[in-house]
């Protein structure tokens, strides 16, 4: 029993570390509907001033002072973000910031990287706190203890701030309306620079208060945004006491299932702490699925587009088809060219595969408004689901091409049937769930799906087993399912979906059943996305859960924003120039993380719409005669 | 038998009743005004016949067909359409295209993944535009439109499936005096043409007395006013929740009959 | 449609840049993939390794009079992304062979990729036994010394220890699950009576040490087998420390040794644990000796263990390539049969029944020296010695 409790006791540490980091998000969430995936960064960043700092100043003040310098300092970081950054892209459609942050995440990483280099930073001890009490018989570390009581500290202090000044009422409302505040007179941009800043300025005390726990590395980024997102979405956006109960109930969970270790229930035995892999999203999808706006979040009102309106689709121009044709038929000629582009084959696979990936997801994002963060699901399950059926149940390639897609349709049935359901960002964050609940299986069943190592040996058939064999059956596949996608766009299904989109009362109003209307959406999503990567698994021979992970959802989503979601182009035009980008960057120096996000973080700047939305753009203004669509 | 039937209909909200049990008919070819101040249950009492809103108690029967418990898009399939206070259109598609939408889902063609929904019902929908005066308006983006213009939109859409019942929150809100007086003539066309009954809810009071056969009066969730405008501009309950206000009956009709 | 495919090829020289550099004949060239911004300590010491055993050899006229380069790509730590990377090394850089990879699952896809294209490929860090065994090949070689190797001899340590309660702590993925594996497996072996009474395997990055140290504590253990490293071995290691986990229990821990995960505990250095692992600073074979002089002339900085990886990786290719006469496909998995190389650990041989080299690694103890950890006690154990059964191998090979 008494190690039960020092458990929940470990819990209790465990849970302001994960609340500060969250506590910002959440801020900065609410009030600006900006998903920041670079707050993990800025954590990251917390931790490394923090250590630089402490290692140069001597004492104990000097560990102290240098805690909250970096605190200041990553704040301070934060407000030249928004102002520098965030601020010039708030006009543009929905989501489009994400972009931003996430280029910033890769300038951050390669930043520190070469500010501080790869190895790990181990910083001192706590002065003060270094050593441990003794708590019902065991050593519990008195840092814990510190941290236990620092967390409901900021708890306080922020609930004082926003409920006991004039700035937090400002900022309060903002989180329910922006508009209205803005109605009000109420200088937004200052209010909104500050709340980042503050946002900022939590992330970077979460990391610093890290410092005596762990190092300082260069992984601590990624690993800690998924977790403070869970946090936020659990606790209900824009709410602090919620993200608070969230990170207790998590951390609490996940020191529990550490105590439990191997359980066995008769024959099965569950090991509790392999769960801790994936937990905190199961908790996320229960509270999401029972609990559509977390558990202190209030409804959201219907998201009022701060940007320009979509232009109706119009059919595709004399020119564009011409282009289209042209554009295959070229690629159709690329086997002929092979003696002076070798590469030119082996990349367009990539490229091809990437436009069909990201033109499913932009199905449901654009034109459905579904913001999908956990499309690697649907790809991943063609992509295993096209290895299992081959390596398992002895299929040809041709067959489990065709079944793949299936599989993945499958998955977005259900996965879909829970989504639809929800709306805006609790939407996203349950696909992410989901996406992050199929990847741990395919992770952890080593018996079927091969497990952290995946599977090999998964090669075309005899006759499709060449570069050019493989190209031309690609090529073949993806525009035709290209085609079908945006041919579905047009059919009335796609109108219907747009429908919803646009107003669900008058969809409801006119007898259309959103929900069925998103759900067969995201199936049909589901299905090519799959394709997708039943094609990319024998492209490759070789399958493992990198398919399934956020990175590769987040792949998916920086194509469709890059290329511009308001466009049918859009997703195919930022899947090449990504999928290109990423290769070509990659081999021109070691900090091509860094180059490529600054790439991306120009384009964003001057393309706010895209750059196919940019194209339309030019091409609707130097077509004067016709009247513009937008 | 008149078109619809509401009887002891109530709403509460966490104890409180925004709805307290009223009972009214509509008539087919009736224009039948549902007024009161703010607050007194009126768009509350409009979306719980269109469903919007889930009834605590009483019924609302359509040609004898009971609809509390059912959902706004089947109790359009029915034969209700609506038109919203603050006007619901679709913003991505044209103008046209909005009423095509409703016509596709009228005939049951939601589901269809492959025709082109640009040709779909085209005629119709070009038809119902020019009965509200918007067909010169046909390809341009529904975004783009004025106010005014977008509540006929709204009104062509609401038509598609030639309801037999049409609700309309607050049709004329926001919209000029002459626009006013355009739409609601339109409107009046539409009942005697088709037979439609129309059930509204105004704020405007010179609209109402023009326009309406009928009217009916809301106060705190309860009706305490049914009859012509006369009837209701003399009844005495009326100018005791209108009090104060109450000038404003008599304003906008002298006006009227000034202009007439 | 009248575009000239000359057109097109202009067109698309911007899109998918040049075509294939100058194929000189003097050159030998070595595709390398790895995960160097994934895994930038050990890779970055690896790629001066590569580049000490380069100068070394070109210095010296390079191999059968040709010069050797190297052309790194970086995977992006996705198998994916790795065997592209192959084959545009292969396409379009026209390279011979092709080499390296750190992580596992993109090791078994590259091993995967080059016996499907019948290309000559040397996995130089994967640690998985699946890349020689289960999923090995012919057209694959492995140089470092596998999560097996190491695994038998930390369990020969640990049997030696004549503990009867052990604590299993490993990062949830194959590595950690096969160590574990393989340990229990060795030391029920060696000690029947042994007994196992906590396992924890916590997320690789995300180890909650708090818990996972009072649960270890709770189980009370005899001893500790511990495969964490990186960040979480820092973490475990610190509220190890200051939980009072490691006064009574004896730890053997993999990897801990070695500079690239020692280094950063610095005065929090557990003493006393049996570790596997590189002590560059006092290891004094002449080999070695040599090596590390070299290396600190040339980058005014000590040799990890990713530099003895990197450059034993390219004197084994060098020596290979001089074996074979050539570069030839068949030829090369013929000379790398029994093939012996000169390393900083010595001389190492390819085996030719599982096509593992026999690379060792030194076996020791921890010792905090107040600001650092060093390894004392250590000897090198030889790869050759900690092999299963011919029999055994050749079961799990199948006939490949």
């Amino acid at each position: 029993m008494s190690s039960f409790l020092v458990q929940l006791l470990n819990g209790l540490a465990g849970a302001s570390s994960l609340f500060l980091v969250a506590a910002g998000l959440s801020l900065i969430f609410g009030v600006t509907r900006i998903v920041n995936f670079a707050h993990g960064s800025l954590y990251m960043l917390g931790v490394y001033i923090a250590y630089s700092m402490s290692e140069r100043l001597a004492g104990g003040v000097g560990f102290w002072f240098s805690l909250v310098f970096s605190a200041v300092a990553v704040g301070f970081i934060g407000a030249l973000i928004e102002m520098v950054l965030l601020r010039r892209i708030y006009k543009a459609p929905e989501l489009f910031q994400l972009l931003a942050t996430f280029a910033l995440v890769l300038v951050i990483k390669d930043g520190v990287l070469w500010i501080w280099g790869a190895e790990d930073l181990l910083g001192r001890r706590a002065p003060g706190l270094e050593g441990s009490v003794e708590i019902l018989g065991r050593n519990f570390p008195t840092y814990d203890l510190f941290l236990i009581v620092i967390g409901p500290v900021v708890l306080a202090l922020v609930w004082l701030l926003l409920t006991r000044t004039r700035w937090g009422t400002l900022v309060r409302a903002a989180t329910q309306d922006r508009e209205m505040l803005s109605a009000l007179g109420v200088h937004q941009s200052w209010l909104i620079t500050g709340v980042f800043a503050l946002g900022a300025m939590l992330a970077g005390l979460g990391g610093a208060l890290q410092l005596p726990r762990e190092p300082a590395n260069l992984g601590m980024d990624m690993l800690s945004i998924g977790d403070a997102f869970v946090v936020v979405v659990v606790g209900g956006m824009g709410s602090i006491p919620g993200a608070f109960v969230a990170a207790l109930i998590i951390a609490e969970i996940k020191a529990i299932c550490i105590w439990l270790g191997d359980v066995n229930f008769g024959p099965f035995s569950i090991s509790f702490s392999k769960l801790t892999l994936v937990v905190e999203f199961l908790v996320m999808a229960v509270v999401l699925v029972v609990r559509p706006w977390g558990l202190f979040g209030r409804p959201q009102g219907t998201p009022r587009h701060s940007g320009a309106p979509e232009a109706p689709l119009r059919p595709a121009g004399k020119s564009l088809r011409w282009f289209a044709v042209a554009l295959v038929a070229g690629m159709a000629v690329l086997p002929l060219l092979q003696g002076q582009f070798p590469y030119a084959l082996v990349l367009s696979v990539d490229l091809l595969i990437a436009a069909l990936f990201a033109a499913s997801l932009h199905f449901i994002m654009g034109p459905g408004g579904m913001h999908s963060f956990g499309h690697a699901a649907y790809f991943g399950l063609g992509a295993y689901g096209a290895a299992l059926l081959m390596k398992a149940a002895g299929l040809p390639m041709e067959a489990s091409l065709i079944l793949a897609p299936v599989v993945a349709g499958l998955g977005a049935v259900v996965f879909g049937w829970f989504s639809v359901r929800l709306s805006g960002v609790y939407l996203a964050m349950l696909t992410l769930a989901f996406g992050q609940i199929a990847w741990s299986i395919a992770f952890q069943w080593d018996d079927f799906t091969g497990g952290s190592n995946g599977m090999i040996g998964i090669w075309p058939s005899g006759w499709a087993n060449n570069r050019t064999a493989y190209f031309y059956l690609t090529l073949v596949l993806v525009v035709v399912g290209l085609f079908a996608l945006r041919r579905m766009l047009f059919s009335p299904f796609g109108y219907a979906m747009r429908a919803g989109r646009d107003s669900v009362l008058r969809a409801d109003a006119i007898g259309i059943d959103v929900k069925r209307v998103q759900w067969l959406a995201f199936v049909i999503a589901g299905v090519f996305a799959g394709a997708a990567g039943a094609l990319f698994v024998y492209s490759k021979g070789s399958i493992s859960p990198e398919v399934l992970s956020v990175t590769k959802s987040v792949d998916g989503l920086v194509m469709v924003l890059l290329g511009g979601v308001q466009t049918l182009a859009g997703p195919i035009v930022g899947a090449v120039t990504f999928t290109w980008l990423q290769d070509t960057v990659a081999r021109s120096t070691d900090y091509w993380r860094a180059l490529l996000g600054g790439i991306i973080l120009f384009l964003v700047l001057v393309f706010p719409q895209g750059l196919a939305g940019f194209i339309h753009d030019l091409v609707v203004k130097l077509k004067p005669n016709r009247e513009a669509a937008r | 038998m008149s078109l619809l039937q509401i009887r002891g209909l109530q709403k509460s909200f966490g104890g409180v009743k925004a709805v307290d049990g009223i009972d009214f008919d509509v008539a087919a070819g009736e224009l039948l005004a549902l007024i009161g101040p703010n607050g007194a249950g009126k768009s509350t009492t409009f979306n719980m016949v269109n469903g919007q809103l889930r009834a605590s108690g009483g019924s609302v029967k359509l040609d004898g067909r009971e609809l509390v418990g059912l959902k706004p898009r089947e109790i359009w399939k029915m034969g209700v359409g609506r038109t919203f206070q603050i006007a619901e259109t679709f913003a991505s598609l044209t103008v046209v295209e909005n009423v095509q939408m409703a016509l596709i889902s009228s005939h049951g063609k939601l589901y269809s993944l492959w025709s082109r929904a640009a040709s779909a019902y085209r005629n119709e929908a070009l038809e119902l535009l020019d009965q509200v005066g918007m067909k010169a308006d046909a390809d341009r983006p529904c975004s783009a439109l004025a106010y005014g213009d977008v509540k006929r939109v709204e009104l062509a859409i609401a038509l598609a499936n030639d309801p037999k019942l049409l609700l309309m929150d607050e049709p004329t809100a926001g919209m000029a005096p002459k626009e006013r007086n355009d739409l609601m003539a339109l409107t009046k066309r539409l009942v005697v043409e088709r037979k439609l009954a129309v059930l509204f809810t105004e704020h405007s009071m010179d609209v109402v007395f023009a326009y309406a056969d009928r009217m009916i009066v809301l106060a705190r969730g309860r009706l305490i006013a049914a009859g012509s405008g006369e009837e209701i501009r003399n009844h005495p309950k009326v100018q005791e929740v209108y009090f104060g206000t109450g000038k404003t009956f008599e304003k906008p009709l002298a006006q009227e009959e000034a202009a007439a | 449609m009248k575009l000239k495919p000359a057109v097109l090829a202009i067109a698309l020289t911007g899109v998918l840049g040049a075509s294939a550099s100058a194929w000189a004949a003097d050159v030998i060239k070595i595709g390398e993939i790895n995960s160097y911004k994934a895994q930038p300590v050990f890779l970055d010491a690896y790629k001066r390794g590569m580049t000490l055993a380069l100068d070394e050899i070109n210095g010296a006229g390079g191999v059968n009079g040709k010069k050797l380069e190297v052309i790194t790509r970086d995977d992006n730590a996705n198998p994916g992304d790795a065997v592209r990377l192959a084959d545009e090394l292969l396409s379009r850089e026209g390279v011979d062979l092709i080499a390296g990879s750190f992580l596992s699952h993109v090791g078994l896809a590259l091993a995967d990729y080059a016996q499907q294209r019948k290309v000559f490929y040397l996995g130089t860090e994967p640690l998985t036994d699946k890349i020689v065994w289960e999923n090995g090949n012919r057209y694959t070689y492995r140089m470092r010394t596998s999560t097996y190797m190491q695994t038998a001899m930390l369990a020969a340590e640990a049997a030696k220890l004549k503990k009867k309660k052990w604590a299993l702590i490993y990062p949830n993925y194959e590595f950690g699950q096969s160590s574990v594996a393989t340990f229990k497996k060795l030391l029920k072996q060696a000690q029947p009576d042994v007994e196992f009474v906590i396992e924890q395997a916590p997320p690789l990055g995300k180890v909650d040490a708090g818990s996972v140290v009072q649960a270890v504590a709770d189980a009370k253990p005899d001893a500790i087998f511990n495969t964490l490293f990186g960040p979480d071995l820092a973490k475990f290691v610190r509220e190890g420390n200051t939980r009072g986990l490691f006064k009574s229990v004896q730890v053997v821990s993999m990897l801990t040794g070695e500079p690239e995960y020692l280094d950063p505990l610095r005065a929090e250095t557990p003493d006393g644990w049996i570790v596997s692992g590189y002590p560059q600073d006092s290891l004094e074979t002449p080999e070695h000796k040599a090596f590390r002089a070299a290396y600190v002339a040339k980058f005014n900085d000590y040799p990890r263990l990713g530099a003895v990886v990197g450059y034993s990786a390219i004197k084994s290719l060098a020596a290979g390539i001089k074996k074979a006469g050539g570069t030839d496909t068949e030829k090369l998995i013929a000379a790398f049969k029994g093939l012996k190389v000169d390393t900083p650990f010595g001389e190492i041989v390819y085996r030719p029944q599982d096509n593992q080299s026999t690379m060792g690694a030194y076996i020791g103890k921890l010792k905090n020296t107040g600001d650092k950890g060093i390894m004392v006690d250590y000897h090198y154990v030889d790869g050759a010695t900690v092999q299963p059964s011919d029999e055994e191998v050749k079961k799990m090979r199948g006939d490949k």
